[in-house]
């Protein structure tokens, strides 16, 4: 199984290191060729605005989506939730998503640098707590109904699943934890 | 949910908006107009001055923290984080800065230094801090502080890449050779760089700087940009290069896809094309004043 990991921009070398901890091929995808034996993308952490700019400069948008619809596993993390969110509150008029969780998300919702948190979050695919990185996170402040909540805080979900799209707020990738990586992989096999 | 459980200014949640920013160039404005074109370009954040770097140099005199209004300004047509300028030790203009809400801290030798012998003591911060180094000792001195960004100095306002290069190369040298070192000589590493012991120790366990390391100071290109993404940064500060030159929004963007396609030469020859005329710049050798000389 080789896993791609979207490098345009942001923590996607995090990515990378904890899908080889877990044993599996990652690809850096940088242009459309770099999607050529992946049987799953993961859209990292990193700045929503500056990613979806170069999904289209790389030509990347189009050959992405069609993968999807053909069934292919994505996971998106913080500003990758965001590129596979339905509806993007205040965000920028040019910003493009890939729309496949029904959900709408406000960029930055839990406010600036400052308020940004870690916490021990209860989720209903892991045993014990996960403990979550949240950067200048996205909120969710909308959930359709064939969107499963796979958990919560504040009250609000923070990690997400809809077919063949894995969503979170937060960043495992920046965590010591490799349960929720291995929740997707498991998505893929 | 148990509230007791979440924390904030935390180091990794400090740490992680740098590891967020990674592979992204983010652009010196002096204005809100500014601020809109570097995120249309698709600048992963912005930081917010009076002057950029080669306009202070013609001024001259005493270059302090920019006024809050005009921060403000930035914050509200940007999306992306904002980040402002302390003077070297000045706390009381980093306090400022944090109360504004700024996503980061630059104690910047750009501006003139209030404090001659102590940097701020950035542990005391919720707000991330990111600091100029020109070589490891000076970049693990400012970690020990508190810094949870290194961006090597370079010689800002000059358009001129060499003293990038050079701070670049002197910082990711050194983490090399203390990765070959033996217990015996990482000793005397601490010692030669006076930088802490456990710092050297982690550096020869995982052969990287503990925190994420940008580069700045001279980069007016695509292939600058590329040049110090090759040479090991992991994202390019971009100050006076764009907006000093001929037409900066399309410089700008060019730049952002440059530094993600930073390997691929065919991609960096397309974005390169007809971009008019980078900033003019100074020569190294004919600077008065040596930026890259403060911060102890």
């Amino acid at each position: 199984m080789t896993v791609g990991v979207l490098a345009l921009q942001g923590a996607f070398k995090a990515h990378v290191s904890k899908l080889k901890l877990l044993g599996v091929a990652a690809k850096e995808v940088r242009v459309p060729a770099d999607l050529d034996g992946i049987t799953g993308l993961i859209m990292p952490g990193g700045e929503s605005t500056t990613i979806s700019k170069l999904l289209e400069s790389s030509e990347l948008f189009n050959p992405i989506a069609q993968r999807i619809d053909d069934g292919m596993a994505v996971f998106g993390t913080c500003a990758g939730l965001i590129l596979l969110a339905s509806s993007i509150e205040d965000g920028r008029a040019d910003q493009r998503s890939f729309g496949r969780l029904d959900i709408d998300v406000q960029r930055n919702g839990y406010g600036s640098q400052i308020e940004s948190f870690e916490t021990d979050l209860e989720t209903t695919v892991t045993l014990e707590p996960f403990h979550a990185v949240f950067i200048r996170a996205p909120r969710i402040s909308r959930v359709g109904p064939d969107v499963d909540v796979l958990a919560e805080t504040r009250d609000e979900p923070v990690l997400v699943r809809q077919g063949n799209a894995l969503g979170a707020a937060f960043h495992p990738e920046l965590s010591q934890d490799l349960r929720i990586h291995h929740i997707f992989l498991e998505s893929i096999a | 949910m148990n509230e007791q459980s979440t924390t904030t200014g935390t180091p990794l949640v400090k740490r992680g908006l740098a590891e967020m920013l990674k592979g992204g160039v983010i652009m010196d404005v002096v204005n809100a107009e500014q601020a809109k074109i570097a995120e249309d370009a698709g600048a992963v954040a912005v930081m917010a001055l009076e002057r950029v770097p080669a306009d202070i140099r013609v001024d001259g005199g005493v270059a302090r923290m920019s006024d809050p209004e005009m921060i403000e300004g930035i914050q509200e047509v940007c999306t992306i984080p904002v980040m402002a300028k302390a003077r070297i030790g000045h706390f009381v203009e980093a306090q400022i800065l944090q109360s504004l809400g700024v996503d980061y801290i630059d104690e910047s030798e750009v501006l003139t230094p209030a404090d001659e012998t102590h940097h701020i003591d950035k542990w005391a911060f919720k707000v991330p801090f990111v600091c100029g180094a020109t070589n490891l000792g000076e970049a693990l001195r400012r970690i020990s502080e508190g810094a949870c960004m290194i961006r090597s100095k370079g010689e800002a306002g000059t358009g001129d890449v060499v003293q990038a290069v050079r701070h670049l190369r002197t910082i990711t040298g050194d983490i090399k050779k203390i990765t070959q070192a033996d217990q015996a000589e990482l000793f005397e590493w601490a010692k030669q760089l006076q930088a802490p012991l456990p710092l050297i120790q982690e550096i020869a366990e995982t052969g990287e700087l503990p925190v994420p390391l940008f580069c700045a100071g001279g980069l007016a290109t695509p292939a600058d940009a590329a040049l110090a993404m090759q040479l090991g940064a992991d994202a390019v500060f971009v100050g006076s290069g764009i907006f000093k030159s001929a037409d900066p929004a399309p410089r700008a963007r060019a730049i952002v896809e440059a530094t993600t396609n930073y390997m691929d030469a065919a991609i960096l020859a397309k974005v390169s094309r007809g971009l008019g005329a980078p900033m003019t710049g100074i020569g190294m050798d004919e600077l008065d004043v040596k930026f890259e000389d403060r911060g102890w």
